[in-house]
């Protein structure tokens, strides 16, 4: 409980501990989109044989989650955050931001070439990069442009979570770390820069402080237990956990060292946050703590009084997510939200509130706090310290206004 | 760091390594990778890159001007390739649509991207010109990407950075001048200080 919980009913509080039983099931009854049709009976499942199995598993037809395709250039994806479960996105749903499209490449003909400030200039077959012993983590990945329509005090409020924020996934990925190709290729001690550079058609590539690499990054190669997708980056990506989605660069191609960025396109032009004081910040990696109520979220409608129970994402690229705070009132008091064990670092964090909606009109708000101690500011604070149209890295408070009629809207204040 | 040495690759193919959170390996029995830079040990995997290929994939453009190839282009043979191959996405001018915005500077080379509605282009925000050689060489124009020769880059980056001001109309673009321009925005970048705990940065 945080030091304002105690102006939080006492009821609502004792719904927040009961809530990792009945919430999944009370919210989803609640759904107003007529998923009600699923439960017209059909003939008896016991009374008819079984479907037989297949080579590959499917969706039950009655589940159509889907991304939500933009028209941006390049290509965009977003991840239906409202309709997933736990902390992993599945493959097929995990977003995507290109640059230029999703190139093919046959996995005999990949290779990664590492130089530059190297002992000796290497290439590396897929199977190669299999071989080296492995790694497998849990992640969040982050466009750091996600979620700019929450960046206002007077934001849309018939968005979704997957149309406001859903630039965000979570999976396990598995690869070498970039430490144990660095080491084959004796990379010099007096390199502080690597590009990291994608074969696709836009050719993207970013510039990575070698501490990163000397940390956690890895050259991954599977997601969530197979071949990583085409979409994100077969047959291998650059994974910065922690760090904004762009610099993940997929379909690696080559890691060049250096003692020096090298001002790509993407690092300038773009993905650089500009100040109120008439500066950008440059290089600006890691995604601050965010946090997001998935559910009740727009455009479910709650039907009535009764259980509701909240639940959402929180994320850092500090670290671990410490706590999770819920407000019912637009932020004038806040209580601890549960938080689903084991809280991972730099990875997506479940978090679950119970409430008994009375009826009246609430404002939900959820506000992650990181293990550094860093609070989810709101959009006045972060406005305040960079502008109001300053760009990139969108973590302010996110609420959600439900009126009496149970629909619910988006607003930050 | 360590600097335990591989004893054979035999070992490395059968042992059980797993590194753990902090880099270290876990099993202390068997042989490590090198942590750390400037480590001799190797797993073996992998062989020596040939000149020719680094050679074939190292066009990358440094802010210094490293990796400028040969060529030059006037700002009239600049333009006539703007026309044929950057202006349906960029307008005949540079300001046009339906992609990005490429012409235009702010008067008195301000940089008010944070507080007000202004749009950013190569003029008024790009910190180096080099990026934009690199940038078009590689990834322009959007429906032939990587096909333009580097003569019609340095055309292209010429037709850009006049239609910036930046050069004059008669100038000649090569990797002097690319390397040499101080680019209005150039000093506007600052590090990143975000770095968790209370403060909002």
């Amino acid at each position: 409980m945080t030091d304002s919980g105690d102006s939080i009913s006492r009821r609502s509080l004792l719904a927040g501990a009961a809530a990792a039983a009945g919430s999944a099931i009370t919210a989803r009854v609640l759904r107003a989109d007529g998923a009600e049709a699923a439960a017209q009976a059909g003939p008896d499942p016991t009374k008819v044989p079984g479907d037989r199995p297949q080579v590959l598993g499917s969706r039950s037809p009655h589940e159509t989650p889907e991304k939500l395709i933009s028209s941006s250039i390049g290509g965009v994806t977003r991840t239906p955050l409202q309709d997933l479960y736990g902390t992993i996105t599945p493959a097929d749903l995990h977003f995507e931001r290109h640059h230029h499209g999703i190139p093919r490449i046959e996995p005999e003909a990949y290779r990664l070439l590492i130089h530059g400030m190297v002992d000796r200039p290497m290439v590396f077959t897929l199977d190669e990069l299999r071989r080296f012993p492995s790694v497998t983590r849990t992640y969040f990945l982050e466009c750091s442009g996600n979620g700019g329509a929450g960046y206002s005090e007077t934001p849309r409020a018939d968005v979704s979570p997957q149309q406001l924020d859903g630039l965000l996934s979570g999976s396990e990925w598995t690869g070498v770390p970039v430490k144990t190709l660095f080491a084959e290729v004796g990379a010099h001690a007096d390199a502080s820069w690597f590009l990291a550079e994608g074969s696709d058609a836009a050719v993207m590539a970013r510039s990575v402080p070698v501490e990163k690499a000397w940390d956690d990054a890895l050259i991954a190669y599977a997601q969530n237990g197979e071949a990583i997708r085409p979409e994100q980056g077969y047959p291998a990506r650059l994974l910065l956990p922690g760090w904004e989605g762009n610099a993940n660069v997929k379909w690696v191609r080559r890691l060049e060292l250096s003692d020096r960025p090298f001002m790509t396109r993407d690092e300038t032009s773009r993905y650089s946050d500009p100040l109120k004081d008439g500066t950008a910040r440059i290089f600006s990696f890691e995604m601050d703590a965010k946090s997001l109520i998935t559910y009740p979220a727009h455009p479910v409608r709650l039907e009535g009084p009764g259980w509701v129970g909240i639940t959402g994402y929180a994320w850092t690229g500090r670290g671990r997510i410490a706590r999770v705070e819920l407000s019912l009132d637009g932020g004038a008091t806040w209580a601890s939200a549960s938080l689903q064990e084991p809280v991972l670092p730099k990875a997506l964090t479940r978090f679950s509130f119970g409430w008994r909606w009375d009826g009246e009109p609430a404002h939900l708000m959820s506000r992650a706090v990181d293990e550094t101690g860093y609070v989810q500011p709101t959009v006045a604070e972060m406005q305040a310290a960079r502008g109001p149209r300053s760009r990139y890295h969108y973590n302010t408070i996110r609420g959600w206004k439900v009126g009496a009629d149970g629909t619910i809207g988006f607003a930050t204040v | 760091m360590r600097a335990t040495l591989w004893l054979s690759l035999a070992v490395a193919l059968t042992a059980c390594v797993s590194i753990d959170e902090s880099g270290d390996v876990a099993d202390s029995s068997t042989p490590a990778p090198i942590e750390g830079p400037g480590g001799g040990g190797s797993f073996g995997f992998g062989r020596t890159a040939s000149a020719q290929e680094i050679a074939a994939l190292d066009i990358d453009v440094g802010p210094d001007g490293a990796g400028l190839p040969a060529g030059r282009a006037t700002v009239d043979d600049g333009l006539a390739i703007y026309q044929a191959r950057c202006a349906v996405c960029h307008g005949v001018d540079g300001t046009g649509g339906p992609n990005d915005v490429l012409a235009g500077r702010i008067p008195g080379d301000g940089f008010p991207f944070a507080t007000e509605a202004a749009r950013s282009t190569v003029g008024n925000y790009w910190p180096y010109a080099t990026t934009l050689f690199d940038y078009i060489r590689k990834a322009m124009p959007f429906d032939a990407p990587g096909s333009l020769t580097d003569e019609e880059v340095y055309g292209a980056v010429a037709a850009i950075l006049y239609l910036n001001e930046l050069v004059a109309a008669d100038a000649v673009v090569d990797s002097a001048t690319i390397a040499g321009l101080v680019m209005p925005a150039r000093d506007r970048f600052v590090p990143d200080d975000r770095a968790g705990g209370p403060t909002i940065r």
